[in-house]
């Protein structure tokens, strides 16, 4: 997917999470590390835009801890951030990629270790439907790709720095 | 991202790789700590085993605290209520607790060399809580932590260890950490207290007027007289060792800068620093033994990756 299709189709997102939840102050935005942040880093600049007066309350969330392959691999952690409570509020998790689900499933485990929030909802780009381990769905999702099990989808930054596009390719 | 070592028996024996990796991951199992629910369940399929064959506090619970902030189980032992007390060695003991299925072993041993030979005969991870006079790997670790947090790094700062270097684990595993990080390192003491050829073995530089040393550096680690590894008279009395190399309130008034007081602990109040120093807005002991827990769990974490 080109940069341009990616910002179709991050303007898109942005404008579906603005209709859903109209009131801002009651929604915290929470990207999963990688590139759930790398993803929501660039719709919270959109939701900026259109709302340019309100907070946002938008912060970024690590699963290395919460794992279910520490036999295979030991990896080292990335930066956890959620400067404000999440209790009560309604909060959007942010994906790249859904996949088969685990990460998901992390990502609820740690966001409960953080507080309970009143409704928790799941917002991606990619969904890769035909591969779910677990019963968990995107509330939110940009386009649904059929792809290979052994694919490899992801949101990278090209040559000329910060732009994301997605490359697929057999692992 | 993994360590090179499948135990920490030493800071001598790891790269400065690994220790940015231990320090950059305590980074993370620091914001951990600072949670509503201060756990995560990374290493519950891990059963470690605490061995204290020496006495301490602070760092079996810090330990165990870890351990238990990782979801780990886990399992003390100290001597005075085992088998130890009926003869069993070190060997056996441990052999027996490992047929019972534990992944890793935690200790701490009056003998230095003790983890090196354990390591040699089981293959569970272990990890040195302090061997004699050896090492203090996951000391030296966290007084790295603290000084980053509070001076951004340590390439190029000052670092002075002040006291009973002979006997001390812990300044041992300072030195090596802090020449591997790009730090310049000073022991400071009476001269009975410091070992006759530190400074060319070990690239530090060596100094017995305390006044000079609280002057050149931006860090000073107070280390506790070790009376219980002194089987000979070193100095004529604590209170003239208070007088001539104790921290005092008024010598730090005198240098014109501030400069971060640190302790490894137990403190002997008024032996090697007083009170009001100890207490005071310089000193970091307490935040010490906070990332205490963080650096901990950052070594056992990673070690766990590396079990066969």
């Amino acid at each position: 997917m080109t940069h341009t299709e990616l910002q179709f189709q991050i303007d898109k997102l942005a404008d579906q999470l603005l209709t859903l939840h109209p009131d801002l102050s009651e929604v915290a935005f929470i990207g999963i590390q990688q590139g759930g942040v790398a993803l929501a880093d660039e719709i919270m600049v959109v939701i900026q835009k259109l709302r340019p007066s309100e907070k946002i309350f938008y912060g970024q969330l690590d699963i290395t801890f919460y794992r279910d392959d520490i036999r295979k691999e030991i990896l080292a952690p990335d930066n956890m951030h959620i400067p404000f409570s999440i209790e009560d509020k309604k909060v959007v998790l942010i994906d790249d990629v859904l996949f088969t689900g685990r990460t998901i499933k992390a990502a609820l485990d740690v966001l409960l270790d953080y507080g309970r929030p009143s409704k928790v909802e799941l917002c991606v780009l990619i969904d890769r439907r035909e591969h779910r381990q677990f019963p968990i769905q995107a509330d939110i999702a940009a386009m649904v790709w059929p792809t290979e099990k052994t694919d490899k989808v992801k949101l990278l930054p090209d040559d000329a720095g910060n732009k994301h596009v997605v490359i697929i390719g057999k692992q | 991202m993994q360590l090179s070592t499948k135990h920490l028996l030493g800071i001598k024996d790891i790269s400065r790789e690994d220790i940015s990796l231990i320090l950059s991951t305590a980074r993370q199992f620091k914001e951990v700590l600072q949670r509503p629910v201060k756990k995560v369940p990374s290493l519950r399929e891990v059963t470690i085993v605490n061995l204290f064959y020496e006495n301490s506090t602070r760092t079996r619970i810090s330990f165990e605290l870890a351990e238990k902030r990782l979801s780990a189980d886990t399992i003390n032992f100290s001597t005075s209520a085992s088998s130890v007390s009926k003869g069993e060695t070190l060997l056996d003991t441990v052999n027996n607790i490992l047929s019972m299925k534990v992944d890793m072993v935690v200790m701490r041993h009056s003998a230095s060399g003790a983890p090196h030979f354990l390591a040699k005969h089981i293959p569970a991870a272990i990890v040195n809580a302090g061997d004699g006079i050896n090492e203090h790997p996951t000391q030296a670790l966290l007084d790295a932590f603290s000084i980053e947090e509070k001076l951004g790094s340590l390439a190029g700062k000052k670092v002075a260890l002040i006291g009973d270097i002979m006997h001390s684990r812990v300044a041992l595993s300072n030195i090596h950490l802090l020449n591997k990080m790009g730090a310049e390192v000073m022991v400071a003491g009476p001269p009975t207290l410091i070992p006759k050829y530190i400074g060319e073995a070990l690239n530090v530089k060596v100094e017995y007027d305390l006044k000079k040393a609280l002057q050149w550096c931006d860090v000073a680690n107070v280390l506790r007289i070790q009376l219980e590894r002194q089987n000979q008279v070193l100095f004529s009395s604590l209170r003239e060792y208070n007088l001539a190399y104790g921290v005092s309130r008024k010598m730090l008034d005198s240098l014109g800068k501030e400069i971060i007081i640190m302790h490894p602990g137990p403190i002997n109040r008024g032996v090697e620093i007083d009170s009001d120093v100890a207490d005071g807005h310089q000193s970091i002991i307490l935040q010490q033994v906070e990332n205490g827990v963080a650096v901990r769990m950052a070594v056992l974490y990673l070690l766990a990756g590396k079990r066969e």
